[in-house]
């Protein structure tokens, strides 16, 4: 039997965690001579308080969402997926290729075809450590994280000499048609009457991040795929014995991570700046890891971390905006958030369990 | 000296260990319950229970691993407290665990100092150490060589080596958890030849076993735990295995399996020239030749790690190998496309794995996820890319209902059963997809008796429907009982064929050390 009970391993584990990381957060910003409450009162109205904020924060969520899904599917599957960034990096190339190349009618049509490109070069850059994992031994933590450098190189040398409009100095693609741009929160709540901040980059693409969550959860736990990754995620001896090939579902969860990493840049690339830019991932990929941990790689756990990390990082720039604590301070306080979600699960959980076993041993008695 | 002599002296002296209401809880488990025992000194003292009754709890108590909740430990009189290992040892106490704790790349020599050396230069504690291992090997008749490196040397040789580092370290009570658990029998013989030597010599020994033989042949008293409690402490010439079984289950149990002799029908397995590599470019299997009929139960006897493992898992479909393996007239791919175990599943041979906790269950699954697995590509269990969690959930009711699984909860974690539940998940699981053929390995390892029943009965009763069994075991008794055919594996090779009718511990035993037929 357990010893803490279901509800406090989802719900309290990662609570205390996130207080304990406000906490100190809040130390450190005394120590540089601010006011944590203000700080605190600032990020929430700046991430929160508005529809504008909103619109910010749902955005990043939706970054997060995509890769904290990425990073979950190949968790079940026991492969430690650090090359979101990379597989985002190449989803974007496809994203751009798909909304340059070809004149679409509708935005619809395009979102579709983005989509798809977009998941497949993500599955494509995913599929090359899975690859070297899966006959060759190679640890996926590494060469995915390799990867993620090739990937930044590869980008970098399309965009200067291959995709860069001629006489620009910027390494970036043209931007995008009129005719793929995405409609945004404004343009989609517009149509049942409700007041959304216009200039604020949340898009149709957290809708579709939401499908992606649903679909998720249905490939894990209702579909004899999902059963057979997490079979093997659980234990590759037991895969072996019930005739689960270790390579065929080392492939697949790598694909699929690999594909939900790219579809990312349907959001940033296609979504909000409209053409790809060099640095357009801007971490995501690296947060992603922190969303599954602390979403224990469910997809609504994955929803509510990504919506966290997201207010986290609008917040965050909020700060940076307004008051003296330096940005890097920013990177310091989501540092902490993820180092007690994620790394120090077990200092929380220790004294929980403890807790737990005393009230039921006085119940007991 | 008389028997009344015997009886003043142990009246007089302090017992060497005693426990007084030791008592340890993990969470909502209570392992060990106010228990109480003295042993007195130069005696061998046996605990037996089944799995998960608290022995190992017990002994970790002892040996400074575990604290207990409540409760005193004297040793030789005295209250002692052993809050670690380090204690324990500086107490007299010596444990020789079930997996020994030996550098297998070191020598004898090495291991016996390991941990016990005096002072920072080796070489005086080398040569110190050599010394007394040459009066040890005098006073116990512990004879080994210092100098082999430990991986060359045999178990039964390395076992003596633990035995050794406990007496180096001036242990006066050595405590045995499963000690023949890795031995051929004429190695267990020669390990309690062992512990009567020690116990002359005035050396206090407690065994942990869950064999009721070894109980009555090599101890002075017995103690039996069940379910955390310690039930009864008796002397073991005043009782009986029977007495000891009921004891240990709670209820009178056969000992013996009920079957009718076996009416074997067509050849349904057919090996021939099987070998198996393993990844150290090992070969394992060196060129087997078996057959197992419809309506027969064939056992493989021999020590763990003489290729049975292999044996299973290339039949199961997950190891590769070469030959020739024919099932009902049909090859086998031994290697390749159709070498897997879902292949070998839809060709209708169902395997119950020797280890269910690694191979044959996922533990943290719910016992209806680990209902399907290995079958869950099944149409039964599948519509499309769907599992159909209904019917899986609902057939594995049925099965824990026929199969008598307690708790009776197909949402409960295939983890919190007991062993002997686990493998009858297990054993539902291959048995009622009703294959031609059926691996077992080890049906009974880490399973209470009551359940041991129970397990064998199915055995018995798929083999009455006239179906082929293989079946695996390192328990030479399990394998008289059971088979009706008994092949004997040492080194890769068959070292011969018995009829289990007309064979005996001892005949088979000599086979299994590799004395050819």
């Amino acid at each position: 039997m357990d010893v803490v009970p279901k509800w406090a391993e989802v719900i309290l584990v990662p609570l205390i965690s996130l207080i304990l990381a406000a906490l100190l957060s809040a130390l450190v910003i005394l120590a540089i001579g601010e006011d944590p409450i203000a700080a605190v009162n600032l990020m929430i109205t700046g991430a929160l308080g508005s529809t504008y904020g909103w619109g910010y924060t749902l955005y990043y969520a939706t970054n997060f969402l995509f890769t904290g899904l990425a990073v979950s599917v190949a968790f079940h599957a026991g492969l430690f997926n650090i090359g979101g960034e990379g597989q985002a990096m190449l989803g974007g190339l496809g994203v751009a290729l798909a909304c340059l190349l070809i004149p679409w009618p509708h935005w619809t049509i395009a979102l579709l075809a983005a989509t798809v490109m977009a998941g497949l070069f993500g599955a494509a850059w995913a599929a090359i450590p899975a690859f070297l994992q899966a006959k060759r031994g190679s640890h996926i933590v590494i060469t995915t994280i390799m990867f993620n450098f090739i990937a930044a190189a590869v980008l970098n040398y399309v965009l200067v000499n291959l995709m860069r409009p001629a006489g620009s100095m910027d390494p970036a693609t043209a931007r995008f048609p009129e005719a793929v741009h995405l409609p945004t929160l404004h343009d989609i709540l517009g149509l049942v009457g409700i007041e959304f901040s216009r200039a604020a980059p949340a898009n149709v693409t957290f809708l579709i991040a939401i499908l992606a969550c649903v679909l998720v959860w249905l490939l894990m736990w209702r579909t004899w795929l999902g059963y057979e990754i997490r079979s093997y995620g659980k234990s590759e001896p037991a895969a072996r014995y019930a005739g689960i090939s270790p390579v065929a579902i080392t492939m697949i969860a790598m694909l699929i991570s690999g594909a939900l990493a790219g579809m990312m840049a349907i959001n940033n690339v296609m979504g909000e700046a409209e053409r790809l830019v060099l640095n357009a991932v801007e971490g995501a990929g690296f947060i992603g890891i922190a969303v599954a941990l602390m979403g224990r790689s469910h997809p609504f756990g994955v929803f509510l971390a990504a919506i966290l990390f997201g207010f986290l990082y609008q917040g965050g720039a909020e700060l940076a905006l307004w008051t003296s604590i330096p940005r890097e301070l920013i990177v310091v306080i989501q540092a902490l958030v993820i180092l007690f979600t994620g790394a120090l699960d077990n200092m929380v959980r220790m004294p929980l369990e403890r807790i737990f076993l005393m009230l039921r041993r006085r119940r007991d008695a | 000296m008389s028997a009344d002599g015997i009886a003043g002296r142990q009246e007089t002296a302090a017992p060497a260990i005693e426990l007084k209401g030791i008592s340890k809880a993990f969470g909502p488990v209570q392992a060990n319950k106010d228990i109480s025992i003295r042993v007195m000194p130069g005696t061998i003292h046996g605990i037996i229970g089944e799995n998960g009754a608290g022995k190992s709890t017990l002994m970790s108590i002892l040996y400074g691993f575990y604290k207990a909740d409540k409760g005193e430990i004297f040793i030789s009189g005295r209250k002692t407290d052993i809050p670690d290992s380090q204690a324990a040892i500086s107490a007299g106490i010596g444990m020789v665990f079930q997996h020994f704790k030996l550098v297998e790349n070191f020598t004898v020599l090495e291991n016996i100092i390991l941990g016990a050396e005096d002072g920072g230069l080796l070489r005086p504690s080398l040569a110190k150490a050599r010394r007394s291992l040459v009066e040890l090997a005098e006073e116990y008749g512990l004879n080994v060589n210092p100098d082999a490196l430990i991986e060359e040397i045999g178990v039964g040789m390395q076992q003596r080596v633990e035995i050794l580092k406990a007496l180096y370290r001036r242990a006066d009570i050595l405590i045995l958890d499963e000690p023949t658990g890795v031995l051929t029998p004429a190695e267990a013989d020669q390990l309690f030849r062992i512990l009567g030597r020690l116990r002359e010599e005035g050396k206090t020994i407690i065994l942990i076993t869950h064999k009721l033989r070894e109980i009555m042949e090599a101890t002075d008293t017995v103690s039996v735990m069940r379910r955390g409690e310690m039930t009864a402490t008796v002397k073991t010439s005043e009782t009986s295995p029977a007495e000891l079984a009921e004891l240990m289950v709670g209820r009178k149990v056969l000992l013996r399996v009920d079957k009718k002799p076996a009416t074997p029908g067509d050849v349904v397995l057919d090996i021939k020239g099987l070998r198996v590599v393993d990844d150290q470019k090992v070969e394992r299997l060196k060129g087997i030749d078996l057959q197992v009929r419809a309506g027969e139960i064939l056992g493989i006897a021999g020590v763990a790690g003489n290729g049975q493992s292999e044996l299973l898992e290339v039949l199961g479909g997950y190891a590769d190998g070469t030959g020739e393996v024919m099932l009902n007239g049909h090859p086998l791919a031994l290697s390749g496309t159709g070498a897997d175990g879902r292949s070998r599943r839809t060709q209708g041979i169902g395997h119950v794995p020797e280890d269910r906790q690694r191979e044959g269950l996922i533990m943290d699954f719910a016992a209806w996820e680990n209902t399907a697995f290995g079958y869950h590509r099944s149409d039964a269990y599948k519509s499309g890319l769907l599992l159909n969690n209904a019917a899986i959930r609902s057939d594995t009711e049925g099965k824990m209902a026929r199969f008598d699984v307690r708790p009776p909860d197909p949402s409960l974690a295939a983890k919190s059963f007991s062993g002997g539940n686990q493998q009858k998940i297990v054993l539902a699981r291959e048995i009622e997809r009703n294959p031609d053929l059926l691996l077992v390995g080890q049906p009974t390892r880490g399973v209470d008796i009551g359940a041991i029943e129970f397990i064998h009965q199915q055995i018995v009763a798929l083999r009455d429907q006239g179906k082929a069994i293989l079946l695996v075991s390192v328990e030479l008794e399990e394998i008289l009982a059971l088979a009706d055919r008994v092949a004997v594996m040492f080194d890769g090779h068959i070292m011969g064929e018995r009829l289990s009718s007309e064979t005996d511990e001892k005949e088979l035993g000599l086979l299994m050390a590799g004395v050819g037929s």
